[in-house]
C-alpha cells in the first residue's frame, strides 16, 4: 500500500466522521465526555484561532482541532505531538501566555483551557512545520550519549566561549520574555489529621471514610476535576457512572467541615515528621488572576497521617520511529475519548502487552473511531470485537511526515503488514507512582505480577500508599484499599473510622506480559522523548561500560528531563537489565526527588520579591534623612544614609569631605541605632559581662562605660562594642550592627548552657532605642540645649567614658553615653525609638548656630580610619587581640570566651601582624584595601608577603589618602617604606608605615 | 522537620538555629593542668555520627531558649527535645 491510499482513506474517514452539531471545525471532537455544557472558548496555538470548549485541556482541544504537531523535541529537532494525557507529558510543551507572563515549557496536558488562551510552539525556526534546526536529525549518528563529552574536548578554553553557547542555542526549550511577572505568588500553612495525595477512586473513598468519621481531611489533586482515571474510563462504581459517583463523593465531601478538597494542587514533595509541599494553582485556568488573589500558593500541610493514593502512569513501548505525532498511550487516547469527547485521529491503532489496551480500541468503536486494528505481543491475546487482532505481533516501524500516517506490523506468522492509522495508542502496561514514597530515601521494590516497581517498607514517616500507586489497578481494589487505609490511619490517632459498604466496581486483572522494546529495526526507538534518548544510546553506554543506574541515567540524560522519565525510567531500566544479563530488580531504580512536576520559581519566591525579598530596617531617623536628600545604602538588613548631599555637589568624595571637616571642626551628627544594643540584668550581670568579654567588666563603677572585645573560643577576636554600667545589676551593651544577632545567641548560650546558675537575664532592645552619636568640638554645647537643665554634663560631672540616665527636652526619658568612635569629644544620647524622629530634628534645631552637619557612614568610616579603629575589616575573622594591638586587654586573671586558645604559640609568633597606619610616600598615590605589603625591595610573591591593608579612605585633615592593616611586627617598623602592591590591576605604590592613630594620638579632643 | 519544644509543644525547625554538638555544652576548666589540650578537643573534635545524635538548637524566631535534641540523622527522627539549662545543669554546670 502506498502513502497515497493511506492518506486518501484516512481523509474519506475524517470527511464521514466529522458531522455533530459541537463539532464545527473541531474536526476530531467526539459525542459524550466531561466537557460540561460545552461553553465554547477561542484560543491560539502559534497566532492560529482554535476553538474548544470549557472543561479542554490545551491539548485536547489542539487534538479535536486535529493538530497532532505540538513541538520540536530538544536535541534532533523531530516533530512531535502529545504523547499522555495528563503531568507525565513529555513532547506537548508550549510556551503560554505572552509578556511578563510568558510561561516556557508548560505541558499542554496540564493547561486548563480558558477564553483567549495563546500558545506558542517552542524550540523551532522559523516554524513548527518547517523548523531550520531539524538538519540535527540528519546527524543523529554522530548526536548519541556522550558525543558533546566526546567532541569538544580541545582546545578547553572553547568550551565556554563557543562550544556551549552553540549547543544552548540550538538544543533547547522555551524562552523567558525577561518582563517582570505581574502577578503575585503565596506561601501557606495546613493542618490536617490526614492527608490524601489524590483524588482518584482510592483518595475520594479513603477522604469519604476519614471525613465521616470526623477527622481532619485534607485531599488534593493536580487536576481540576477530581475521579482520577474514573474521568477517562466507561466503567461505573455501584449503578452510577464513575463520574456520577465522584460528583456524589465530591457532594459529599463538600458538605463536611472538616474536608478541604483541594483540587488544581500537587503535592510536590514529602518532607521530615509528615510535612508536605504543595502547590496549587489558583489562577492558571483564567486569562488573569482577578483582584486580590495570587496565580499560586505554595503550602506547606503538616500531616498526622498522609496516604499516597497518585494512581499509576502508563509506559510506552520502544520501537522504530516511536516518536511520531500521532503515538501515544493507550490509557491517554482513552482518557481524551471518555472525558474530552477527542480522537487523536479517526483511524487508531492499537499496540499492546496487556487487556488494559483492548479498553482503548473497545472505548473508541463504541465512539464510532476506527480502530484499524490491534496488535498484541501476546500470543494468547484475548479477541477484540469491531476490530482486526494481531495477536503475538509488533509495530516495527512507522511512517508519515509531520504526523503518523501507517504503522508497519511484523505479524506472528513473520510477514508484515502496513495498518494505516493516525494515531496509534500504546500501552507497555502501567507503573505505580511511587515518586513520593522515594522522597525520603525509601526504594520501591519488583512486583513480577504487575511487572512494576511498587513501594516497599521504608516509607516516609506516617505515610501509607493505597491503590494504584500501591500496585492495586482494579476499581474494587482501590475503593477497598482507600477505605481501609483510611481506617488504619486514623486508629493510629485515637480516630475511629467505619467502612461503610464499598459499592460493587470492575475488578478485573491487567494481565501484563513485560515487553519493553522491538529489537527490529535499525532505525531509532525512543525511549526519553523529552530529552531525546534512544535504545540505541542505552546499548552505547552499557558497551562504554555505565553499569550502575544513575550513570547510565547521568550518561545518556534519561530521564533528567522535567518530566523526570515518568514514561521513560522504566523502559531504559529493563533494557539495561536485559543487556547486562539481570534481573530488573537487580538493576533497581533512580532516585526520584522532589519536586513531583516542575514549580515555578514565582511560587517559590512567593511575596519575597523586589525590595520584599527581604525585611528592610528603616533607622529612626529615616525619614528626616530622606527630607535631606540623602543617599542610602544597605547595612545587613538596614538603611543607613551614607552621606548628606548638598546643593552644588557634584562627587560623593565632597559630600564626605565636607561632613568630616564640619565635624571636626564644629559638630555633626550621625544615627547610629543599628548598632546592637542588649540589656543586661541580675546579680551576676557583671560576672557575666566578665565571661563574654576578653578584658575585664567587674570592677567597672555604676555610671561609666567601658570598651569591650569579645573572642570566639578559638581565641579569634569577632566583635567589639561597649559596656555601660547603669547600677550593680544592670549594664547596656552595644554590638556591631553586623553581629547584633550573633552577639546576642552566644551570649544566650553561654548563659543558658555554659553558666546556668548565674543570675542574669537578657534582653535585645536594638529596636527599643533610637541613637545618636554628636561628635565635636561644639557637641557639649549643642547637647546642654537639649538635655534638661538640672543634668549637668560638663566636663567634670560628664567626664569621657561617662554614662548615664537623663531626661531631654522637657522631661523625655534619655540615656547619655560619652563615647567616641570618631576621635572627637563625643557623646551618644538614645531616646524610646518612637521620639528618635522628633530627637533628630531637635538636635538638628539645636546646632544650627553651630552650623551641625549629619553625617553618613561614609564619614563615619573615614573618621574612625582616621583614628585607627578597627571595624568589619580588621575583625575579618582571622585576627586575634595581639594583631589588633590589644594584646594586653586579653585578661589572664579570670576566665572568658576564647582566652585558653588565644595562648597558642601559633597565634602568638614574635612576627604577628600588627594593626598600623600607612601613608602613601607620594600623597596624590591612592591607597587600597586589599593590597598587599611588600618590603621596599625584593620579590614580589606569596613567600615574602608582609601583610595587607584593610581599610583605606581619603583623609581630609591630612589631605592624603590614607590606610590601616595588618603589618608583621609592625608596631616596630614605624617610619619604614615599604611597597603596597595590587597584582590584579598591575599597581604598586610606597608607603610609610606610621601610628593607625593619624588624627589625636595623643587623645586630647576626646577627653576635652 | 518537627521539634517538640519542652515548653512551646511542636514547632517547625525553620523558627530555629542550628549550632551542633551538645557536647559544647562541657566547655573544659580553664585551671585545669592541661587546659588547651582540652579546649582543642572541646572545639575541634566532634563525632560525625549517621543514627542519633544530641545537638543544639536555638529557638531564635519564638522563646530563645537553647535546646538538646536528639535526632537520627538518617531518618531525620526527633527522640527527645530538653531545655539546654536542664541539661547543662544535669551535667554539673553551674556558675
Amino acid at each position: 500500500m502506498t502513502d497515497a491510499v493511506m492518506n486518501a482513506g484516512r481523509v474519506a474517514f475524517q470527511a464521514d466522521g466529522s458531522t455533530g452539531a459541537r463539532k464545527g471545525v473541531q474536526v476530531n471532537r467526539l459525542d459524550g465526555g466531561l466537557i460540561k455544557g460545552g461553553k465554547p472558548l477561542n484560543f491560539t496555538f502559534d497566532g492560529k484561532r482554535f476553538k474548544g470548549f470549557e472543561g479542554d485541556t490545551l491539548a485536547s482541544a489542539l487534538l479535536a482541532n486535529g493538530v497532532r504537531l505540538m513541538g520540536r523535541s530538544f536535541k534532533y529537532h523531530r516533530p512531535r505531538g502529545v504523547l499522555t494525557s495528563g503531568s507525565e507529558e513529555p513532547n506537548a510543551l508550549v510556551e503560554l501566555r505572552s509578556g511578563g507572563r510568558q510561561e516556557p515549557n508548560t505541558r499542554a496536558t496540564v493547561a486548563e483551557l480558558y477564553d483567549g488562551l495563546e500558545a506558542n510552539s517552542q524550540n523551532r525556526w522559523p516554524s513548527l512545520q518547517h523548523d531550520f534546526m531539524a538538519i540535527n536529525d540528519r546527524f543523529s549518528n554522530f548526536l548519541t550519549a556522550g558525543f558533546y563529552y566526546k567532541t569538544f574536548m580541545w582546545p578547553a578554553a572553547f568550551w565556554e566561549k563557543l562550544y556551549e553557547p552553540i549547543i544552548r542555542k540550538a538544543a533547547g526549550l522555551g524562552s523567558i520574555s525577561f518582563e517582570a511577572d505581574p502577578d503575585a505568588y503565596d506561601k501557606g500553612f495546613l493542618h490536617c489529621d490526614l492527608l490524601v495525595i489524590g483524588a482518584g477512586p482510592t483518595g475520594l473513598m479513603a477522604a469519604l471514610t476519614a471525613g465521616r468519621a470526623g477527622a481532619q481531611v485534607i485531599i488534593a489533586d493536580e487536576d481540576f476535576l477530581l475521579g482520577g482515571r474514573l474521568n477517562a474510563e466507561t466503567f461505573g462504581i455501584g449503578d452510577l457512572t464513575g463520574a456520577a459517583w465522584v460528583e456524589q463523593a465530591q457532594a459529599e465531601l463538600a458538605s463536611m467541615p472538616n474536608v478541604r478538597v483541594m483540587p488544581r494542587t500537587t503535592i510536590i514533595g514529602a518532607f521530615d515528621h509528615g510535612i508536605y509541599g504543595a502547590v496549587e494553582r489558583v489562577s492558571d485556568h483564567v486569562l488573569a488572576p482577578e483582584a486580590g488573589k495570587p496565580r499560586q500558593i505554595l503550602w506547606r500541610i503538616y500531616s498526622k497521617r498522609a496516604m499516597l493514593a497518585a494512581g499509576a502512569t502508563e509506559r510506552p513501548i520502544a520501537f522504530e520511529n516511536n516518536d511520531r505525532p500521532g503515538v501515544m498511550l493507550a490509557g491517554a487516547v482513552r482518557a481524551y475519548a471518555n472525558r474530552w469527547a477527542v480522537t487523536p485521529d479517526q483511524t487508531v491503532a492499537v499496540f499492546t502487552n496487556n487487556d488494559d489496551g483492548h479498553r482503548t480500541a473497545a472505548d473508541l468503536i463504541a465512539k464510532g473511531v476506527k480502530v484499524t486494528a490491534v496488535i498484541d505481543t501476546r500470543a494468547a491475546a484475548p479477541k477484540v470485537e469491531g476490530a482486526e487482532l494481531f495477536a503475538g505481533a509488533q509495530v516495527v516501524d512507522t511512517k508519515g511526515r509531520l504526523g503518523l500516517e501507517w504503522a508497519r506490523v511484523r505479524l506472528a506468522s513473520g510477514t508484515t503488514r502496513d495498518v494505516p492509522c493516525g494515531a496509534l495508542a500504546v500501552s507497555g502496561g502501567w507503573n505505580p507512582n511511587v515518586h513520593l514514597t522515594c522522597h525520603q530515601r525509601g526504594r520501591p521494590a519488583w512486583r513480577e505480577d504487575i511487572a512494576a516497581f511498587v513501594p516497599a517498607g521504608d516509607l516516609p514517616q506516617h505515610m501509607s500508599v493505597a491503590g494504584a500507586a500501591n500496585g492495586d489497578f482494579s476499581t474494587a481494589a482501590a475503593l477497598r484499599a482507600g477505605a481501609e487505609g483510611a481506617v488504619a490511619a486514623l486508629s493510629e490517632l485515637g480516630i475511629e473510622a467505619k467502612i461503610s459498604d464499598l459499592p460493587e466496581a470492575e475488578d478485573a486483572p491487567i494481565n501484563v506480559t513485560p515487553f519493553w522494546y522491538v529489537k527490529e529495526g535499525k532505525g531509532r526507538a525512543w525511549l526519553d522523548q523529552q530529552n531525546d534518548v534512544t535504545v540505541k544510546d542505552v546499548k552505547l553506554a552499557h558497551q562504554e561500560n555505565f553499569r550502575s543506574v544513575e550513570h547510565l541515567k547521568r550518561y545518556t540524560t534519561l530521564g533528567m528531563a522535567t518530566d523526570q522519565g515518568k514514561t521513560s525510567n522504566m523502559g531504559g531500566l529493563a533494557i539495561m537489565a536485559e543487556l547486562a544479563g539481570k534481573q530488573i530488580p537487580e538493576v533497581g531504580t533512580t532516585m526520584f526527588r522532589p519536586p513531583y512536576t516542575p514549580v515555578s520559581f514565582g511560587v517559590m519566591a512567593g511575596r519575597s520579591v523586589g525590595e520584599d525579598f527581604r525585611p528592610t530596617r528603616k533607622t529612626p531617623s529615616h525619614k528626616w534623612a530622606e527630607e535631606q536628600g540623602a543617599v542610602f545604602v544597605e547595612v545587613g538588613q538596614w538603611l543607613r544614609a551614607q552621606w548628606f548631599p548638598r546643593a552644588g555637589e557634584t562627587h560623593w568624595r565632597q559630600s564626605v569631605d565636607r561632613e568630616v571637616l564640619q565635624t571636626r571642626n564644629s559638630v555633626g551628627i550621625c544615627d547610629v541605632t543599628t548598632l546592637g544594643k542588649i540589656d543586661v540584668q541580675g546579680k551576676d550581670a557583671a560576672e557575666f559581662l566578665n565571661k563574654m568579654y576578653a578584658n575585664a567588666f567587674a570592677k567597672l563603677p555604676v555610671g561609666k562605660v567601658r570598651y569591650g572585645l569579645m573572642l570566639r573560643e578559638d581565641g579569634i577576636a569577632y566583635d567589639d562594642g561597649t559596656a555601660a554600667r547603669f547600677a550593680e545589676d544592670h549594664f547596656v551593651v552595644t554590638t556591631t550592627t553586623a553581629n547584633a544577632v550573633l552577639v546576642y545567641r552566644n551570649m544566650e548560650f553561654a548563659r543558658q548552657c555554659l553558666f546556668p546558675d548565674m543570675d542574669v537575664q537578657l534582653i535585645s532592645t536594638t529596636e527599643a532605642w533610637a541613637q545618636f552619636a554628636v561628635a565635636g568640638p561644639n557637641a557639649r554645647k549643642l547637647l546642654q540645649k537639649v538635655v534638661d537643665p538640672e543634668f549637668d554634663i560638663s566636663n567634670e560631672a560628664f567626664p569621657f567614658m561617662g554614662c548615664g540616665e537623663i531626661t531631654v527636652a522637657g522631661g523625655c526619658r534619655a540615656r547619655l553615653f560619652r563615647i567616641s568612635f570618631s576621635g572627637e569629644l563625643a557623646y551618644e544620647i538614645a531616646v524610646p525609638t518612637r521620639y528618635g524622629d522628633a530627637m533628630i530634628r531637635k538636635l538638628m534645631e539645636a546646632g544650627e548656630e553651630f552650623g551641625a552637619v549629619p553625617y553618613g557612614t561614609e564619614a563615619l568610616g573615614v573618621m574612625r580610619i582616621e583614628k585607627g579603629h578597627a571595624a568589619g575589616n580588621e575583625l575579618n575573622g582571622t585576627t586575634s587581640a595581639l594583631n589588633l594591638g590589644m594584646g594586653g586587654m586579653v585578661s589572664k586573671k579570670k576566665d572568658c570566651i576564647g582566652n585558653t586558645l588565644s595562648e597558642r604559640e601559633g597565634m602568638n609568633r614574635e612576627d604577628a601582624l600588627k594593626l598600623v597606619g600607612f601613608k602613601p610616600v607620594n600623597a596624590a598615590d591612592p591607597v587600597q584595601a586589599g593590597a598587599h605589603l611588600m618590603n621596599a625591595s625584593g620579590e614580589v610573591s606569596a613567600a615574602t608577603d608582609q601583610g595587607y591593608i584593610t581599610s583605606a579612605a581619603y583623609s581630609p585633615v591630612l589631605g592624603c589618602s590614607i590606610g590601616i592593616g595588618f603589618l608583621k611586627r609592625g608596631d616596630s617598623r614605624k617610619g619604614e617604606v615599604i611597597r603596597a602592591v595590587n597584582p590584579l590591576e598591575g599597581r604598586e605604590i610606597q608607603v610609610e608605615v606610621v601610628s593607625a592613630h593619624f588624627v589625636d594620638p595623643e587623645g586630647e579632643r576626646l577627653r576635652g | 522537620m518537627i521539634i517538640n519544644h519542652p515548653i512551646l509543644g511542636p514547632r517547625d525547625f525553620q523558627e530555629f538555629t542550628y549550632l551542633g554538638d551538645a557536647s559544647l555544652i562541657d566547655r573544659p576548666d580553664w585551671q585545669a593542668d592541661n587546659a588547651a589540650d582540652q579546649f582543642h578537643d572541646y572545639l575541634y573534635l566532634r563525632d560525625n555520627p549517621a543514627g542519633e545524635h544530641r545537638e543544639l538548637w536555638f529557638h531564635e524566631q519564638g522563646d530563645r531558649s537553647w535546646l538538646v535534641v536528639t535526632r537520627n540523622t538518617v531518618t531525620h527522627e526527633i527522640l527527645n527535645v530538653e531545655l539546654a539549662r536542664d541539661v547543662a545543669r544535669a551535667r554539673g554546670r553551674s556558675k
